[in-house]
């Protein structure tokens, strides 16, 4: 287990949005959080990541564990490089596609040369092939779906352990997802990988475990085939039958 | 039916041709000054009102040479200390402090603007001139320092705010710090909009005379170091459209030309620095 998540509940102000969850997330595996929206699953991976703590008025009680160690104990800054983010929207930063991806590097006080770690990065997307001859282009003029990569190769490029995606698919179109889909699968060998999504195949085809949540509780955690075929609950069923959600 | 479609049909014209008209008259304002200021300074415009001081009182000719440098030195002080405290107060309005703080902080800021500049130069007056019982050019630069901080602090924050949050959580989650983020995402994002908002408050107070009476005062003379009062163009133009010469008030045509120029030149410099560099499309 790279990261463990037990007892984790979670308030907005007074608002309970994650009520008792524990999950593991495995080594170098894709685990999918899935479930109808605000059942509490973006709110769960941002926890990963302290992200929620940019929120006023959030507040997290439980434990969550980054190999062996508790997370909320380390300092904010090392510990999101550890954990990476992908955002459901694109967002480059306004700045060329190679200081794009330097910048994670720079910020940090890197040592290693950037060229070589920017090509590298890119090249973990997928992306290296459609933009090596105008790295220094605004990363605006990508489309959507490159942008996202480029935004996966941002995350990469600092070599986190986990990465993180909020419904990285979600403003794309089929063709751009069907790429992001196939790096996902290539990326477990370089690093643990979260996605949230609310498009059941997409968790079907890209996860080796599926977490089901319903209204702030996890309902289901199992692997992925056993899941989509044989739930154990029938909420599970009736979700990813589509009869709710 | 036919007697309503002509009634409507006239109303939209008529309509129509008032929208122009008031359009016309908002734009043609500025060209009938710049007229007006070509025709009646733009004779008294040499090399020797660039480089010249003000001549005596009776004898025709002379420049203002002092007081285009004045000008420059009162507003360099001016955006030194108005720019940064505006500057950075935006920064913690936009991205430290609760809603109430923001909220009385806008709404001072607000009221600041506000406030005529004539009591903003007593203002100056009481806390940097009387106390050392002389005019300066510091106590000039301070009063409109003073009159740039509200200008600076709303429109740089609301520029700042304009960031797409999206923006700092990228920055946060590979591990910036806040001031990091800051430093190296929001304010790069935002810094067209933020040198617009400076270039606004420099060019608003350029033409500030009233603050000036009190605190620069004026001076016929080369004002040496920062200690001594000194000539302005707005101050220079208000004595000499007021006085009983000929020759003067073609000279304050001059100058005014001269300081609608010096803005112009500006806006023009800052629009070229801004078309450069990568713009955050608009969602």
């Amino acid at each position: 287990m790279r990261m463990t998540i037990s007892k984790v509940n979670f308030f907005y102000g007074a608002k309970q949005t994650l009520f008792d969850v524990s999950l593991g997330i495995a080594t170098n595996k894709v685990t999918a959080l899935i479930g109808p929206s605000g059942c509490g699953k973006s709110t769960l991976l941002r926890t990963l990541n302290r992200m929620h703590e940019t929120v006023r008025g959030a507040r997290l009680e439980g434990e969550i564990l980054l190999d062996g160690q508790n997370i909320l104990a380390q300092d904010v800054t090392a510990h999101r490089r550890r954990v990476g983010m992908v955002f459901q929207r694109p967002n480059p930063f306004p700045k060329s596609i190679f200081d794009n991806i330097a910048y994670g590097l720079k910020i940090n006080g890197t040592k290693t040369p950037l060229a070589e770690a920017v090509e590298k990065s890119l090249r973990h997307a997928a992306l290296w092939d459609e933009v090596k001859d105008h790295l220094h282009k605004s990363a605006y003029e990508l489309s959507g779906g490159q942008q996202q990569r480029l935004c996966i190769a941002r995350a990469l490029a600092v070599e986190p352990e986990v990465l993180l995606l909020d419904e990285p698919c979600s403003a794309l179109d089929p063709i751009s997802t069907a790429k992001i889909e196939e790096l996902l699968v290539q990326l477990k060998d370089l690093c643990t990988i979260a996605i949230v999504t609310h498009n059941m195949q997409q968790a079907a085809r890209t996860s080796d475990f599926t977490a089901f949540l319903l209204t702030g509780q996890l309902i289901e955690f199992s692997p992925t085939p056993q899941l989509f075929t044989t739930p154990g609950d029938p909420r599970t069923e009736a979700y990813i039958t589509g009869r709710f959600g | 039916m036919n007697a309503r479609l002509r009634w409507r049909k006239f109303v939209s014209g008529f309509m129509l041709t008032m929208t122009g008209v008031c359009a016309l008259i908002s734009v043609s304002v500025l060209f009938f000054i710049l007229g007006y200021l070509v025709y009646h300074g733009g004779t008294s415009i040499s090399w020797n009102f660039f480089t010249k001081l003000p001549s005596p009182v009776g004898e025709t000719g002379g420049g203002m040479a002092n007081a285009i440098v004045g000008s420059g030195k009162l507003l360099l002080l001016a955006t030194l200390f108005g720019v940064p405290i505006g500057f950075f107060g935006a920064i913690y309005l936009a991205e430290f402090s609760g809603s109430t703080t923001a909220f009385i902080v806008r709404y001072a800021a607000d009221l600041l603007n506000g406030v005529p500049s004539i009591v903003i130069g007593i203002f100056a007056y009481a806390l940097a001139v009387l106390p050392f019982k002389h005019f300066s050019t510091l106590a000039g630069g301070f009063a409109l320092g003073l009159m740039m901080i509200p200008i600076t602090l709303r429109s740089t924050e609301e520029f700042l705010r304009g960031v797409p949050n999206s923006l700092r959580e990228a920055a946060m989650a590979l591990g910036a710090s806040k001031s990091k983020t800051i430093a190296t995402v929001i304010v790069p994002a935002a810094y067209r909009g933020i040198l617009t908002a400076i270039l606004l408050a420099f060019a608003r107070v350029a033409g500030e005379t009233a603050p000036l009476l009190f605190t620069a005062f004026g001076n016929r003379f080369w004002s040496n170091g920062w200690n001594q009062p000194t000539a302005s163009l707005p101050a220079m133009i208000y004595n000499y459209a007021i006085s009983p010469y000929d020759d003067w008030h073609r000279q304050a045509w001059a100058a005014g030309l001269v300081l609608l120029g010096l803005i112009l030149i500006i806006n023009i410099v800052a629009r070229a620095i801004l078309s450069r560099g990568i713009a955050v499309p608009r969602a």
